[in-house]
Formats: structure tokens, sequence, C-alpha cells
């Protein structure tokens, strides 16, 4: 039994006239029996709430769509959140998240994989550890770090990096993962064990400035890490600038018709539309064209909110797959991504829908490396 | 002269103002910073309830304005200072305004110009130039009258579009000036300015549709058949672009989805307010479409239907009736699907997100205070509530008063309304003028004895 | 000499045009008699459209002028005015309403081009026969009389009075300030309507140019715009004011007991009593015994015996006086200011809601005056846990026959749950709702406050209240979830609509004032003339035209002391110009058009014996030319040769 009053105190629930353009905007809800504006209704009536028979609780992507549209400011993405966390608290624990919470824990990533490893991407590059006086950081998302098949992202940045010199380090060893996922899981306390330890480490190698591979990493910082002490941003922004500022030029072309997935925690989230596309038509040969849900109306890829873990309610039915269903109506054969999740979940929704053969998922960075 | 007033704005807020407190006997200066009178009530087609042709009836009031012996017209004109002279500081009386009025160059001498239309006719950009009164829908000339019923129905150059005026040169012939018969055209035109002294001031500025641009997710701008409520007021009129037939470039759209509250009521566009008038535009409109498009299917997406004014909640009953659907729920995005647009929203009624098709958008889109009211607020010393409409003395008890005596308030500048209500407003901004104006020009209250009670009878 | 006639067709946009064939009708009209010009245009009315009447007015020398287009009403001054402009006397113009009366009513295109064509040959065969009138005008009374002293009224009169005429503010009760005198607090800015009416009321009362007469009615009106004739009566207080300490020992004596109608019938009264805690003492006429039965009911004592009534007795000023009669008084207006405001719904037409049969059922205006008591809103029903608001009782429903929204209530809920809230923080307050009506300026940013203090809305109308248990539950269905619910509550407060005054017919009829489907005063126009009557000279004020709150009552009322200070200033009308006349050698002197003209305009002379009109008075409705069986008596523009001739191409 959950204490409905103190939620409906704590994320000022009370604002809402329950006008459903929370409901009308998720990308899950039609896919799933969470309805934001619904749960909202029974926080604000007090009726009794069972927690566990809720498993649509898991669906949320935590793309924010229901908070950014709210008209009276109610963030139902915060109340799910919540929610979840509520229900971690009680021990029930999803079996799924067992693993990937307790190996963030003891290993700094939720991959299960050893604390030891994580700069195996970079093997070969001779990355320079992070240390005062270096004008950037890169923070290499636990994804990127250790799967092979987005470890390729980093490794373009890196060689970007140096071709427009500039300078950069890596923590090494001590990165570790950002909590991002895991605040969303509900697991609040890990997070704040992360925040406090992240940033503990950022100020003893002098972080000024970070570059994040990763959106969600990038948002979290950004947005939920309090006074950190330094700036932050995706390496989109500044792969873009460095264009801009004619410190990055291609030589080669890359001959394709791209289109691009707008990540939530960099789009909607953070309003960051244009620099993605700025590098991308920067690119001889791309011939960019947007699909018709982008920017402030594009879909989710349904990889956020701690579903590279979870199934959902309903795995049937994959946003993913209707996403590469309207990237191949705008005639493109590249779908470009500027996130591990979304790169992952579109790669495999190509292989569900068997496109292999008429659209590849390509980062942004592996297309920009490509044409250096 | 302390026995004239000055009004801002030639809307229906300021022609009423105008009207009656020139009717009361003073001389009232009008004026407009567009080339007509008229203002938005202009660009409606029909009004709410009774349906009534918006025209048809602003029409007379826009030629009253016109003739009446005490109203002097100064349109294409704006106000650029207001210089403030105190009276005597017990009763206020004998105090006045000094205004400058700038009168901007039409290029034609109006004294001359037989409203004929042949310069129009003959301009390089005929067809070209994008119609402001057509809300964007039509192209008209660079030398144009802004609607048929223009007053007065005097031709302007438009200097942002005019070639010669943009440029400095029109091909070998100015095309207008050859067309004109009446010798009306005048490039050597400048901007005038006129010193007015005024006893009080009604200030009219009106309001500005939202820009529904700002709501990305209701693809406006992004697909042609999401339009406005203005613009469908436009579409719907027989004076538009389509001569009163709903069409899409030529096609009738057979499912319309009407969206409320677009930059109303919405933390997110800043807007808390709830514009008053939308929920009525859009029943009246919805009725139009049922009445227009035979076997259209007509839903509109709300939240509280607002349907609260004389006959009001009856015309909501009838176009229920007539078949269109209210489904309870905010529009959350709309995009494309094949030929169709696609409604994204929950109908909070039956607690499922919907997907509705749709041929054609309207957004129901709020009323927001005009940029200019600010520069008329500045000149008149003026503070704007936290809304961003101009500020009333008190909220209940003194809805056209301002903290400056003499200065009073008139229609949508000070908040949104719909016409009877602006009228209402208007008109008690004319009250609060003609008392004002006359105390001034008597030093102080004329005293009536009780003389007038006739015969006690028991 | 013939008469030449021009006739102009207009397409009124697409509103004629769609359905009426303009070019067919055009060629027709200019086959018609008489007819030297017929032309169309787009819209007549505008400047270009009176420019082709003009010109022709003065190139073709045209004598007559026929105008097809819509209801004289709306545009015939406008054309009277053109074809004056161009040297013409206005009355020798026609209109043939081709829109209202054909386009706008028909869809077959060619029968509607048949009826336009018909309608245009009746106008062009009548104007032949018309003649040109003259304009009179009249001196105006320098005053108004404003019937109603509530906040409307109140408003009205300092306007009229301010701008130095002469105001009569004529009140019903014994005491001004009307239905905001009995509400508590404003939304959305909480102030006390007290302070707010309190200066309100001295100004009006201190006023030099306002004569208020409380406990006062209209008994007559005759006469018309600038020249109105009102005779007032003011009722006996029986008290005299200059006497009475206001001790109350009068009240304690008296044994005659009612609901007091100014506490909402929360409380009860006596025949003599205290109108409002500000307000002199007064005895009710109709309900003291002594008055109405010559017998004191507490004392038995009957009415010869002069000192024998109880409060008499109690009186040690001597104030008691049942000598004092009513007194009849005539005033002379230019204008009437009609501001009777409304009632409130008598929540007990819904028995469903339990109004009357549950002590804590109570309605919102019990709620303001519970809250308006000195010691606050409080618990005068046992403890203030649950409370719930019901919304929309009387209002959007048929079964009561309202179907209009009353404007207010969802606003004044909002502010009592406010209420509620703030004196107990708490207490659970739900309100069901189908629609929150929240438009006005900072409503709904005050239904935001509201809701964040805690309060709930539910969506649903509530169905029932019951008892169980000896709590009161309310049943509704919550349409967020589709699901019936039963909520229990210590408190109901019943949000009640306005409706129109039961005397509302009284002052309609006195007036002559038609009302609208909703049973309140109509306005002659829903959009450009909210204020002004089908009556000239006699314009509404407040919510006797409709619900309204505070700031757009006063918004209207000095919108209509604008509309009635016109005629004021300008200090001359214009009266009627078609009216009647006498053909004195026809006349036989029966005198039945004396008795049917309801403007009292003809009168015999006593000389001749004949008929004579009073042109002043006359309104030009011919109801007298009806009733002559001489056919001695005509109004000039409606006679009985020109009304022939425009049937006679009808059938």
């Amino acid at each position: 039994m959950i204490d409905t009053q103190a939620i409906v105190e704590q994320y000022g629930l009370t604002a809402c006239i329950q006008c459903g353009k929370c409901t009308g905007g998720c990308p899950i809800s039609p896919k799933s029996a969470l309805n934001p504006r619904a749960l909202i209704y029974q926080m604000l009536r007090g009726d009794e709430f069972e927690l566990v028979a809720r498993d649509e609780l898991w669906d949320c992507t935590t793309c924010s769509t229901c908070g950014l549209r709210c008209p009276k400011g109610v963030k139902a993405v915060d109340l799910i959140i919540g929610l979840r966390g509520q229900w971690i608290e009680s021990g029930k624990i999803p079996s799924t998240l067992r693993a990937p919470l307790t190996a963030t824990l003891n290993q700094g990533n939720p991959l299960v994989l050893p604390r030891e490893d994580r700069s195996l991407w970079a093997d070969g590059l001779n990355v320079k550890p992070m240390a005062e006086g270096v004008e950037i950081a890169m923070f290499t998302c636990c994804e990127n770090a250790y799967d092979p098949r987005v470890q390729p992202m980093p490794r373009a940045l890196v060689n970007i990096f140096r071709a427009a010199n500039v300078d950069f380090g890596t923590l090494g060893l001590d990165e570790q993962c950002c909590g991002s996922e895991i605040r969303r899981i509900g697991e609040s306390g890990l997070f704040e064990y992360l925040r406090d330890d992240n940033i503990d480490k950022f100020k003893t190698t002098g972080v000024k400035k970070m570059v994040t591979t990763s959106p969600h990493c990038f948002n979290v910082y950004k947005n939920e890490y309090g006074t950190t002490g330094f700036a932050v941003e995706h390496y989109t922004q500044t792969v873009a600038r460095l264009i801009d500022d004619g410190k990055l030029e291609f030589s080669k072309k890359f001959e394709a018709t791209v289109t691009y997935q707008d990540p939530c925690f960099l789009g909607k989230q953070n309003g960051i539309y244009d620099e993605p596309r700025a590098i991308l038509k920067a690119i001889p040969g791309v011939k960019f064209v947007d699909m018709d849900r982008s920017r402030e109306r594009s879909m989710c890829c349904e990889g956020g909110g701690g579903r590279m873990w979870l199934e959902g309610t309903n795995a049937k039915v994959r946003l993913a797959n209707d996403r590469i269903q309207q990237a191949l109506e705008t005639g493109a054969n590249v779908l470009a991504t500027a996130c591990p999740f979304c790169f992952l979940t579109l790669s495999d929704a190509v292989i569900a829908t068997g496109n292999e053969e008429k659209i590849k998922i390509i980062d942004i960075l592996q297309i920009a490396n490509q044409a250096l | 002269m302390q026995n004239s007033a000055l009004v801002i704005g030639g809307g229906i807020a300021g022609i009423q103002s105008a009207l009656d407190i020139a009717d009361a006997g003073f001389k009232v200066y009008l004026v407009e910073k567009e080339p007509s009178v008229g203002g938005r009530m202009a660009q409606l087609d029909k009004t709410f309830p009774t349906l009534d042709c918006s025209a048809c009836i602003l029409t007379p009031k826009m030629v009253d304005v016109s003739r009446h012996p005490n109203i002097e017209l100064l349109t294409y004109s704006e106000v650029t200072n207001v210089q403030h002279a105190a009276g005597d500081p017990s009763t206020g009386s004998g105090q006045s305004f000094r205004v400058t009025v700038k009168k901007k160059p039409r290029y034609v001498d109006i004294s001359k110009c037989t409203g004929c239309g042949s310069c129009a006719e003959a301009c390089r950009f005929k067809g070209k130039v994008v119609d402001t009164f057509n809300a964007g829908m039509s192209k008209r000339s660079a030398i144009y009258v802004p609607f048929p019923q223009a007053v007065p129905l005097k031709y302007t150059i438009d200097p942002t579009q005019c070639i010669f005026l943009t440029r400095g040169v029109c091909g070998k012939t100015f095309l207008c000036k050859d067309a004109c018969k009446a010798n009306a055209i005048d490039f050597t035109q400048k901007e005038q300015f006129v010193e007015l002294n005024v006893g009080a001031i009604v200030a009219a500025t009106g309001f500005d549709p939202f820009n529904a641009a700002l709501k990305p997710e209701l693809g406006y701008g992004t697909y042609p058949n999401v339009i406005t409520s203005l613009e469908f007021e436009r579409l719907s009129s027989a004076s538009g672009p389509t001569a009163g037939k709903i069409l899409l470039k030529g096609k009738e759209p057979k499912e319309v989805a009407f969206v409320q509250c677009v930059g109303s009521r919405d933390q997110t566009t800043g807007n808390l307010y709830c514009s008053r008038v939308c929920c009525m535009i859009t029943a009246k409109h919805a009725h139009l479409v049922k009445d227009k498009v035979r076997n259209s299917t007509v839903t509109v997406f709300y939240a509280d239907i607002r349907a609260f004014g004389k006959g009001f909640e009856e015309f909501y009953d009838r176009v229920r009736e007539e078949g269109v659907n209210y489904r309870r729920g905010y529009v959350s995005e709309i995009y494309k699907r094949g030929e169709k647009l696609i409604v994204r929203s929950e109908d909070t009624l039956i607690g499922k997100p919907i997907e509705t098709t749709a041929d054609l958008v309207v957004l129901s889109v709020g009323l927001v205070p005009r940029p200019e009211t600010n520069v008329v607020a500045k000149l008149l010393g003026l503070t704007n509530s936290a809304d961003g409409f101009l500020a009333e003395a008190h909220p209940k008890m003194r809805p056209v008063d301002t903290a400056i005596d003499g200065v009073y308030l008139a229609g949508c500048a000070q908040g949104p309304k719909d016409i009877p209500d602006t009228v209402a407003h208007a008109k008690a901004a004319a009250a609060a003028a003609i008392v004002w104006l006359r105390r001034n020009a008597s030093k102080q209250y004329p005293v009536f004895s009780n003389q007038s009670v006739l015969n006690t009878v028991h | 000499m013939k008469p030449r006639i021009g006739v102009y067709i207009c397409h009124c946009g697409l509103n004629i045009a769609n359905t009426v064939d303009v070019e067919a009708a055009r060629d027709f009209a200019s086959t018609l008699p008489n007819v030297v010009a017929a032309r169309r245009y787009t819209y007549m009315c505008s400047d270009p459209g009176q420019a082709l009447i003009t010109n022709d007015i003065k190139e073709l020398k045209l004598t007559h002028v026929v105008v097809a287009s819509c209801s004289p009403r709306m545009h015939e001054p406008t054309f009277r005015a053109t074809i004056q402009k161009a040297g013409l006397n206005p009355y020798v113009l026609e209109m043939a309403n081709i829109r209202e009366q054909c386009s706008w009513v028909h869809s077959d295109r060619k029968l509607a081009t048949l009826k336009a064509m018909d309608l245009v040959a009746s106008a062009v065969a009548k104007v032949a026969w018309l003649v040109p009138l003259q304009e009179r005008e009249v001196n105006v009374s320098q005053a108004a009389l404003i019937v109603g002293g509530g906040i409307a009224g109140m408003q009205a009169a300092l306007d009229i009075a301010d701008a130095g005429f002469q105001a009569y503010l004529v009140e019903k009760q014994p005491y001004l300030g009307g239905r905001a005198a009995q509400l508590y607090a404003t939304f959305p800015t909480m102030e006390r309507v007290s302070d707010l009416l309190a200066p309100l009321m001295k100004r009006v009362n201190e006023h030099p140019n306002i004569r208020v007469m409380t406990n006062a009615d209209v008994q007559k009106v005759d006469g018309f715009v600038g020249n109105f004739r009102a005779t007032i009566r003011e009722r006996p207080t029986f008290v005299d004011a200059t006497k009475c300490d206001a001790c109350s020992k009068c009240i304690d004596a008296c044994s005659v007991s009612m609901p007091d109608e100014f506490n909402a019938k929360l409380t009860t009264r006596r025949a003599i009593y205290r109108p409002t805690p500000d307000s002199p003492f007064v005895i009710d006429e109709q309900r003291c015994t002594y008055i109405q039965d010559h017998v004191c009911l507490t004392t038995s004592s009957p009415i010869f015996d002069r000192g024998g009534a109880a409060c008499v007795t109690a009186c040690s000023q001597n104030a008691i006086d049942f000598s004092q009669s009513e007194k009849m008084s005539e005033v002379n207006i230019g204008a009437i200011i009609v501001a009777t405001g409304a009632a409130t719904f008598d929540a007990a037409n819904k028995p469903e809601l339990g109004f009357g049969t549950y002590a804590n059922v109570i309605t919102s205006l019990q709620f303001e005056r519970l809250a308006a008591r000195p010691e606050g809103f409080g618990r005068p029903f046992g403890s203030v846990k649950d409370v719930i608001f019901i919304q929309c009782v009387g209002s959007r429903d048929q079964t009561t026959g309202n179907l209009y929204c009353s404007r207010i209530c969802c606003m004044v809920n909002a502010k009592q749950a406010h209420i509620v809230k703030g004196k107990f923080p708490d207490a659970r307050v739900t309100v069901f709702y189908a629609d929150v009506r929240a438009f006005g300026k900072g409503h709904e940013e005050f239904y935001d406050a509201v809701r964040k203090q805690g309060v709930r809305y539910r969506r649903g109308y509530v169905s029932e209240v019951f008892k169980r248990d000896n709590r009161i539950v309310v049943r509704a269905e919550d349409t967020l979830m589709q699901k019936s619910v039963e909520v229990e509550a210590d408190l109901v407060v019943l949000g009640i609509g306005l409706t129109p005054r039961a005397e509302t017919d009284e002052i309609a009829s006195l007036l002559g004032l038609p009302r609208s489907g909703d049973g309140f005063l109509l306005e002659i126009h829903p959009k450009l003339r909210p204020v002004e009557t089908a009556v000239d000279g006699v314009f509404l004020a407040g919510t006797c035209q409709g619900p309204k709150d505070i700031v757009d009552t006063i918004a209207q009322a000095r919108a209509a002391a604008s509309s009635a200070l016109a005629p004021l200033c300008r200090g001359k009308v214009r009266v009627e110009s078609a009216t009647a006349f006498v053909n004195e050698e026809v006349c036989a002197g029966c005198g039945l058009c004396v008795a049917t003209c309801p403007y009292g305009a003809p009168a015999l002379n006593p000389r001749t014996g004949k008929a004579r009109v009073n042109a002043v008075l006359c309104k030009g409705c011919g109801a007298c030319q009806a009733a002559c069986p001489s056919k001695a008596i005509q109004v000039v523009q409606f006679t009985p040769r020109q009304i022939i001739s425009e049937i006679a191409v009808l059938v």
C-alpha cells in the first residue's frame, strides 16, 4: 500500500486537470496498460493502490513527453519513477533488473562486466588519462564502453577529436556508470551513491568540460547532478561546433540518403535538434531527409528508462519496428543515430523487420569518422 | 481641446467607444494603425451563437464612424508621443494630454483616390504579396485595400512590398501611376505628424492570435492542412480566398478535427489564462463544417467546454445534435500517415489513447496581447497584468479605469473577450470618458436639483 | 411627374448571391415600370456600393430608390443616409428583404430567385407612392430612471449623475446593494464584498444628483425616448429612521417569525426587522398582522388601540409609526436603465440532491451568508472534514428548464472551496463538475491555485445525495474512471445557478420589453448591442439580461449608462417621422383609434369632435389604421394605397 497523499504533494499532482495530454502523447500507452493521466487521477482520489499489480509501470521509457507537454507543469514521468522506487524499496525487484543493479554497484556498469575491462574499447588508441589542464573529458557510456556493437562510436569520436586537434582525455578505469538509467529504474539510493562518487572523481581529475557519447549521460550530468563545477556537452554539440569553427573538415564522401532518429534525451528533453542535423548536412555526399515525426514530434525508440533490461508487458509491439518503417518511407538507406540505446534498439528492429538490405543504422560519429 | 477624446485602435472596441463618446457631443480622434478600421472582427466570417455574418453587422458601425460629424478618423496612423498636463490637483479638472500622431504615407492621395482598384490590377506584384487580412491564405498586390468593405475605401502602397519603395525602381514606368485615372498615386508623400490636445484617452489596441508554431507537436507550419482558427475564418468567409468553400488545394476535407486550448491554459507557452472565446469559436466552426461539407466527420478535442455566455450552452447543445463529436482530452501530437493526418490524444472518458484521422486540423488558438499594446502602455504610463494584458484599476469594480485619470481601457487590450463583452466594455470605457470630459469641462459636477420630480401625489 | 426609380440588388458576399441569381434579378428589375436604373454589387452597404446609388441619383435624377438586400432593421438607416446625402428625402427609400426572408431560408436557387424578383417588384410598386417626410426632434428630460439598486443600478446611476444628470434610483428592497450585499468575498481576488460595496453605496447616497428611493417600485411608465414619465411608489417603512436608535427591542418584542431571505433562509426574522446589518429598521407590511389583520400577533391588541402593538410598546424612542402611508411620485426622464438583477435557482427543484431534506446540504448562497458571519465560515452542521461542492445545480439542465450556463457558479464554488481550505486545511474538499468554466481574467489562475491547495476536482454530475449511517453520501459517476462512486460528506454545497426574477414579467410588461428564450430580458442584438432593447431609450444593465459576475456586471452597467447618456447629452431626440395622420373630412369621431393606440397618441378634439394625432407620441405602429372603420386615420408610410400596391404585384 502506498501513501497517495504524500505522492500527490511530492509530485505536485494537484495541478493536474486530467486533460489527457500526457497519455495522448505517451509512446507506450497505445501498447500497454500504462496511462499516466489515469495514474495521476488514482493518486488524486487517494484510492487504494497496489503497486505489485502494476507491471505496466516498467513499460515507461522515461522519454518525458508527458511532462514536457503538460499544460499545468505536472511531470508524470517523475511520478512513475517514484512509484518504481517504492516498488524497489519493497524488495520486489523485477528479476531482469537484479543483475544490472548489483553489477552497477560492484562493477560500475549495468552490463555485468568487470570494472577492469572498462577501457577495452580504446585498445590501441592511446587515449591519455584526464588530468588538470586537459581541455575536455570524454565520458563513455557503459554501453559504448562494453558492448562491441557500439564500441566503434567512442573510437570514432577519438579519431574526430584528433583530426580537429582537440585536447582531451578520459577517466580511464575511474569512469563508471553515470546513473541515469539507475535513477529511472527507481534505485535512487544507488543513483545518489554514483553521483557523489562521480563528482568526487571528476573533481580530483580537474574536469572543466565533459563531452558524452550518450544523450542519457549528457542529460543526467546537465540536469540531475546538481552543481558539478564542470560544463557538459553531448558530442553532437561539440562536433557541430568544430565544423562550424572550421576545425574539422571532411575530405571523403559518404554517399547515402540519411535520415535521423532524435534521441528523446537529446531532442525533446534538451532541445538539441539542429546540431546533429548540421553535422550530417556538412558531410559530403549525404542527402539528408527528415522523417515526418521528427524533432519535437519524434518517436521514442523504447530504449530508455531501464528498458534495455526490461522487455515490458507487450514485447510483440516494438516502437523501433515502426520507426524503421517510417525511416524507409523517407527513401533513406541510412538511419543515423546519436545515442547507443537508439542504435541498439533500431539495429535489432532492422533485423526483426527483415530490412537489413534496405537500411543501415549508423551513428553520426561513425558517419563523420568515415568522411574524415 | 479638453472637450475631445483620443481612441487608440479602430477595432470593434475602438469604434464603439468612439461612437458613444461622439454621440455624447465630444470630438473624437480615432487612430488606427492599419489602412482601414474594422480590426479583428472584420476578419471573422460568422459570429456565435447567432451565426450573424460578421461583416454584415460590423460594416454599418464602420460607416457610422466615418460619417459621424464628431469623429475624425486617422487611419494608417500611430500615436508616437503623449504628454500629460495635469490639471487642478484637487479635482483633476483642466488636465489634458498632448498627443503626437504619426500619419504614415499611403503614397496615395486619399482626397483623389476613388477606390476603383485599377492600380492594384496593374501592380507588378499583383498576386504576389502575402495577404495578411486573409491570414496569409491568399496573395494581393503591393497597392491594396485590406478588404472590400474597408473604411476608408482608399488604396495604400505597402512600403515593405512595393519594389519602387524598397529598391527605388519599378521597371520603366510606374504601373499603378499609369493605371490611376484620378492621378492619386503620390510617391513624394512623407510621414506627417499631427498634434492633438485631448482630455481623455481610450486604449483599444486589441489582441493577436497565439502563434501556433510555438506548439511544434501540433504540426502547424509543417502540414498545410493544419491551420489556425483565424485561418478557418477566412477559409469559411464568402470574401475569403475560397469564396466561403471549405477547400484545401481544391479538395473538400471530409474528416475535420478541432484542437482546443492552443496557447491557452498552458504553462509551456507561458499563457496560464483561458482565452475565453476559443470554445465557442470552435463550436461555430464545427457547425460550419457540418453545414458546408456533406457527410463530414467533425471531432472536437477539449478538456472543458466553456460555453458560458448568453445562448452559448444552447449552441453547444445544437452542434452536438448536428453530429459533432466532442472527445475529452487535449491533443498531444499530430503526424502524418499516408495522405491523412493522425491526431493523437487520450479520450479521457474511456481512458484510452486514441488516434483520429483527419484531412484538416483546425487549431483553436488563444488570444495574446499585441506587441504594440506595450508601446501604447509605455506612452500612456499604463501597467500590465500578470498575463501581459493591460491592467485595469480594480479587477472587480473598475474594469475600464486605469491608474491614470482620463485614460481608459476598452476591449481585448485588457484581456480576452468575445464581441458582446467587448462592446459592453468599450461602452463602459466611453461612459467613463464622457463622465471625465464633462467634469473636466465644467470644472466640477454639474449639480441638478430634484425639481424635476413632478407632483408628489399623496 | 413620373417617378424615376433606381433598384440596387446586393450580393451580400455570398449570403444572397449563393441562393439568388442576382444577375437575373437585376435584369428583371430593369423591366419593371418606372425603373430607370437597376444594378447589383457585392456589398451594397460598402462605400463603392453606396457610391453607385449616389451617382445614379445625381446623374439619372432618381426620385425613388429600392435596395434589395438584408432586413431594413440592418441597413435602412445606412441607405436612408445615403440617399439623403445625394439630395433625396431619406423616406423615399424602400427595402426588399431578399436575405433573411429569401436567401437564408431557401435552398432551391430557381425558386428563391423567383421569390426575390417578386419581393423586388413589390418594393418597386410601393416605393412609387412614398412621399417625402420631415424629420422632427424634441427636447429630452435631463434625467434617467434606474430600476434596481444592486451593483449594476448603483454603478449606472453614478455614471449618469457624474456626467451631470439627475438619476432616480429605485430599489424594491429597503436597502441598496442587491445580491452583492449578500456575498462574502469575491473571486479571484478574495476581497470582502462589503468593503467593495461600502464606498459605492456611500457615493450613491451622498451624490447630489442621485435620488435614492428604496422600498419602492415603478408603477407606471409612459412616453418615449427623451420624454418618459414614470410613476414611482415608495412604500412606508413604519419606522421613523430619525428617531430609531437601533436598540432592537422592537425585534425582540415581535413574535411574527419567518425565514430571513437576506440570510438565504438560514435564519428567521420578525415582522419588524433590520434587512441588512447596516440598514434602517423596517416593518414588513405583508407579514405584520397588525397591518394585515389589524391585530398584533404578540399582544392580540386590535389596531384601534394605537399603542397596543408589541413593537410600539417596546420602542422607547417612539419611532414606530403606523400612520405612514405610501408616497407616489411622478418623474420625467429621458432614459431608463433596467437593473433588476436575477434570482437564484431554488435547489428544492432538484429533489435528488437532498436540499431541504438534509440540513447539511446547503446552497452556495447560504454558504456566502455563513462565511459572512463575524465568526466566519464555521461548523454549524457539526464537523467540517469532508465537504463536497456540486456544480451546475439548476444550470445546463433540461429537467429544470434552464438550458443555459449560469456563468458564475464554477468560480463561486472554487472560491468557496478555497475558503473551506483556508479555514480547515485538513478538510477533504471535492468538487463534482462536468466542465470547469474559469474563463475570466485571472480565473484559470485561481482555479490552478485552488487545486494546488488540495481541492479535488472529480468529473461527473452528482446523481443523488442520501444518508447512510448518519452521514451524507454523494453518488456520482466519476467519468474519468468510468465508475460509479459514493463519497461521504459532512457538508454538501450546491452551486446554484441564476434564474430570471419572478418579477421579470412585471418590468417587461411595464416597459414593453421582450424576453429571450432563457427568460432573461432580451437585448436588441446579441453581439453589437448588448445593452439596448427593443424600446428606444430603455437599456439593460447586469444580470437581468443574463448571468454575469461582478466585473462583467459593472462593465455592462457602465455600457448602459453610456447609451443613456447619448440622448441626455445631446438634449434632443429624433422622433418617428412615419406617423399617423387624420383625414378630418372622413373622420366620424368614433374614438376607436383613441381606444386602440398603445401610446396615447390620438385624441378627440373637443371642439370638432374629430380625432387628432400627437405626432410626438405616435410610433407609427398602424394599430389605429387597422381599427378605423372609415379609413380616416392612416400612417404616412403605410397608407392603404401603398400597401395595396405592394401586395397587388404579389397576388
